[in-house]
């Protein structure tokens, strides 16, 4: 299945029109210890670029914006208890929130995994 | 997602810079310097302070010492006493005190620690607000005292219940001698280190100012030993929220008098007397009506924290403000400053937090959050 990613360090993996979301393994290192992930409400509308989640370490709280529009259909809820499985698996089991795409063409915009890691080496 | 790291130009470097980055250090700018954030994660380094033994590198702090002619100093003493509700006659030679910088109208201005030398009054204050500190005691210094910023020494402090004994490795007459608040002078390799018992972690712990050419052969020495690791200002900074010690730039402020601070223990009984001090007035009225507001401790509901900013409501009326607050690693949960209307301060009042739009559940619970345990003249 295709994996993108965003400028703003989430990754977005489509299946048709349905699609997984998260941050990725370089943000989580980034924000360091993950202490509580606020993940939007099943059934929530989205629209592109939307806070959608928040992701919050000992040291901050961030946003998590919506890579494409759509609607939440399904949280991680293992997130609830185990925040820090976001720190341990960003692009796995510490996946956000799962989501029916409003628009599949709006995926094009995104960034592929090769164009990603080139904007990660450069920071 | 938003993303806040920034290194940024025109940082200064710190004496350890390199040894930091040898260590994996996250670099971040923080008081106009390039400063370690975290080296394995915040969370295992706030832990491993709490039971062992952490080294931090604090050399963006000012180190500055007051003197004038004289054996006992009593130029230097008036000079200190003009500008601080501090009593230097009852602070014995090696004795440390916790002291307020006041502006005229009672506010604070800097909070920092004096330590009687033989030589002067040596003062350690706060990266962020040295220039400025400096700036504000030389003006107000009388002829004849001089104040001297010791930028020939780095600044380390070693926190925890094991830094006692990593400390005699390499200096043992150091932890024997010296109580909490007490310091002293002691040769190490050739070199003078003038270490006291203090910190800002609410352990046991030391400061140690280290000249230059030194720091980084004696932060190795220390580091050899198994208890010790290099921890970042991200552990400092939810070391000392539980400790309930406040940050100054954000608990304290110009606008924050010692009163609404509850600091008043930093008010000298002799001082309140006799006055002399910029904002006496203020502040005795202060303490005999009872301070509008006050700092307190907030234990939040859940696992989302509370940041600098988020007001504070019972019911929906606004009584204050968090002025710090973040996740505490040793309790499992959110905890919080805040400075609120003083009719909701009491222990278990409850109240709600405004966080980017949810109403988190809060209780005033005293502080510190978590114990102190320093090591104290005449407690076992």
């Amino acid at each position: 299945m295709p994996r993108y990613f965003t400028r703003d360090h989430e990754w977005i993996e489509a299946d048709g029109s349905s699609a997984r979301v998260g941050i990725t393994d370089y943000a989580q290192g980034q924000l360091g210890d993950i202490t509580f992930v606020e993940v939007p409400a099943v059934g929530a509308s989205l629209t592109k670029g939307d806070s959608a989640a928040v992701v919050d370490s000992v040291k901050a709280a961030s946003d998590v914006y919506a890579p494409v529009g759509g609607t939440v259909t399904a949280i991680n809820t293992a997130l609830e208890d185990a925040p820090d499985l976001v720190n341990s698996a960003a692009e796995s089991d510490g996946w956000l929130w799962d989501m029916d795409l409003a628009d599949p063409t709006e995926l094009d915009g995104l960034l592929d995994a090769a164009a990603y890691a080139e904007l990660v080496a450069g920071q | 997602m938003s993303n806040t790291d920034d290194i940024s130009q025109d940082l200064r470097v710190l004496p350890l810079d390199s040894w930091h980055r040898a260590r994996n250090a996250r670099m971040v700018p923080f008081a106009g310097h390039a400063m370690p954030v975290q080296y394995d994660g915040i969370i295992a380094e706030h832990l491993w302070t709490r039971e062992n033994a952490g080294l931090f590198d604090v050399s963006h702090m000012g180190q500055l010492l007051i003197a004038a002619p004289g054996a006992d100093q009593p130029l230097a003493q008036a000079a200190l006493e003009a500008l601080l509700p501090i009593d230097l006659a009852t602070l014995g030679q090696g004795a440390q005190r916790y002291s307020l910088l006041l502006n005229d109208q009672g506010g604070i201005l800097d909070d920092l620690m004096v330590t009687r030398w033989s030589d002067g009054f040596f003062l350690v204050v706060n990266g962020a607000t040295k220039h400025a500190d400096i700036a504000h005691i030389s003006a107000r210094l009388p002829a004849g005292v001089t104040l001297t910023e010791r930028s020939d020494h780095g600044l380390l402090a070693l926190q925890g219940p094991r830094a006692a004994q990593a400390l005699a490795s390499l200096v043992p007459a150091a932890p024997d001698d010296l109580w909490f608040m007490t310091a002293d002078t002691y040769r190490w390799n050739g070199v003078d280190l003038h270490i006291s018992r203090s910190g800002y972690s609410g352990e046991d712990g030391f400061e140690i100012a280290v000249p230059i050419p030194a720091i980084a052969a004696f932060a190795d020495a220390l580091a050899e030993h198994p208890a010790v690791r290099p921890i970042g200002l991200g552990a400092r900074d939810s070391l000392r929220l539980e400790a309930g010690l406040p940050l100054y730039g954000h608990d304290l402020t110009p606008d924050i008098d010692p009163v609404e601070a509850d600091l008043r223990f930093a008010l000298a009984q002799r001082r309140r007397r006799e006055g002399g001090f910029p904002g006496h007035a203020r502040i005795m009225a202060a303490l005999a009506h009872g301070p509008g507001r006050r700092r307190v401790g907030l234990v939040l509901d859940g696992r989302m924290a509370a940041r600098e900013g988020a007001v504070v409501l019972v019911g929906e009326t606004p009584v204050g403000t968090v002025t710090s607050g973040g996740f505490a690693p040793s309790l499992g949960y959110p905890i919080a400053m805040a400075l609120l209307d003083v009719a909701h301060t009491a222990p278990d009042t409850a109240l709600t937090i405004d966080v980017r739009g949810r109403r988190i559940a809060a209780r005033v619970v005293p502080m510190p959050f978590v114990p102190h345990r320093y090591h104290r003249k005449g407690v076992a």
